[in-house]
């Protein structure tokens, strides 16, 4: 099993080694500072409950997307994160992609960097698993291609000027030189979906999900390595 | 050898017209007019065919090609006209695991977004170009 980091050029591998470098680092700073302020009508920040992030955030990353008890629903660490300003800070929800939920979510995955990938299934998340892994097998799109066929099959060899990669989710969110920015693992594969001329679910949709949890499972193991940075 | 029809479309019944299978082949032109060598290396050089994302063929002058897929070069001498076609229209019909996407059909996808839905990826005059510039690379 290779993490994406392995089918990139030498340059990338080493601007994503290199925290001086690495432009996602930009994000994770910027999460840093939000971790620390108050916000909503709760009038309290992420640190006023879980204090410092290197301590209560590391290795929470590596187990999403998760089930909340409370909500009774997978999540993911995007889904989580807005769980905790609706119910503790009672703030608006952070929108999919915006600045300041890219930042946040870079920076508490940051926390589980180096720690392996590793969902555990159970009858909770049986069935989004199941339902992940039909769709990852599924042919769609008017290119009629699945998941697999790429990413199982043709992984090490070149779509294009592109070397095709194995699919795994452990280096999101992460700067894309394609997007100058960095994105969610929603992103990237949506851009998947785009490209098979296939209909996009819309961020957050329970397919998405239902596809991050199969591909975590499928990720375990693998090095957590946020913020990556992927061409 | 077996023979079949297939192609009708329920959303846009003209975008793909019936033909015929025989064996690994379609034997007859999916259009009127033959097909020109010259517009089939123009398809599979443009970028919304998709052919050079997988294959690479000689002289294309495009940088980037991919491997995904065979080479195309010397396969005009490794297939025949009617073999050429039925893998571009549809060589899920030779092999239910390939990854060669069918280029002439609309029926049997999964959540195709709307703008390409009814219509299949090359029309039938572009299948035979395609079909025609292939043939030249032996």
């Amino acid at each position: 099993m290779k993490s994406g980091i392995e089918f990139v050029s030498d340059d990338l591998r080493k601007l994503q080694a290199d925290d001086f470098a690495n432009p996602g680092m930009l994000w994770v700073a910027r999460g840093e500072k939000i971790w620390g302020e108050a916000a909503g009508n709760g009038g309290k920040s992420c640190a006023a409950c879980h204090g410092v992030a290197a301590k209560s955030m590391q290795g929470v990353a590596a187990r999403y997307p998760r089930v909340d008890p409370g909500a009774a629903r997978l999540v993911n660490l995007e889904g989580r994160i807005n769980l905790c300003r609706d119910r503790k800070q009672q703030a608006q929800p952070l929108g999919p992609e915006s600045d300041e939920l890219l930042a946040l979510t870079a920076y508490v995955a940051h926390q589980s960097r180096g720690v392996p990938v590793s969902v555990t299934l159970d009858m909770q998340n049986r069935k989004d698993f199941e339902r992940g892994r039909e769709l990852y097998n599924r042919r769609i799109g008017q290119m009629n291609l699945a998941c697999t066929h790429c990413h199982d099959r043709s992984w090490g060899k070149k779509l294009a000027a592109e070397t095709v990669s194995q699919g795994h989710g452990n280096a999101f969110p992460a700067y894309r030189l394609e997007w100058q920015s960095v994105g969610s693992l929603q992103r990237r594969i949506r851009a998947c979906f785009y490209g098979l001329r296939a209909e996009m679910p819309p961020y957050g949709a329970q397919e998405l999900l239902d596809l991050e949890l199969y591909l975590a499972w499928r990720a375990g193991g693998l090095p957590v390595e946020t913020p990556g940075v992927r061409r | 050898m077996f023979a079949a029809v297939a192609g009708c479309a329920t959303s846009a019944p003209d975008a793909v017209l019936p033909y015929r299978v025989d064996g690994d082949a379609i034997r007859e032109r999916l259009a009127a007019a033959p097909g020109d060598a010259a517009r089939g290396k123009a398809v599979v050089v443009s970028r919304d065919s998709n052919c050079l994302l997988c294959h690479a063929v000689p002289d294309s002058g495009v940088r980037f090609m991919g491997n995904v897929g065979p080479s195309l070069e010397g396969v005009g001498a490794q297939l025949t006209e009617g073999q050429l076609r039925l893998r571009i229209v549809d060589s899920m019909r030779l092999n239910r695991e390939t990854k060669m996407p069918s280029y002439y059909r609309v029926d049997e996808l999964n959540r195709v977004a709307e703008a390409w839905r009814g219509q299949p990826v090359l029309t039938a005059q572009q299948v035979e170009d395609t079909v025609a510039y292939l043939l030249t690379l032996r």
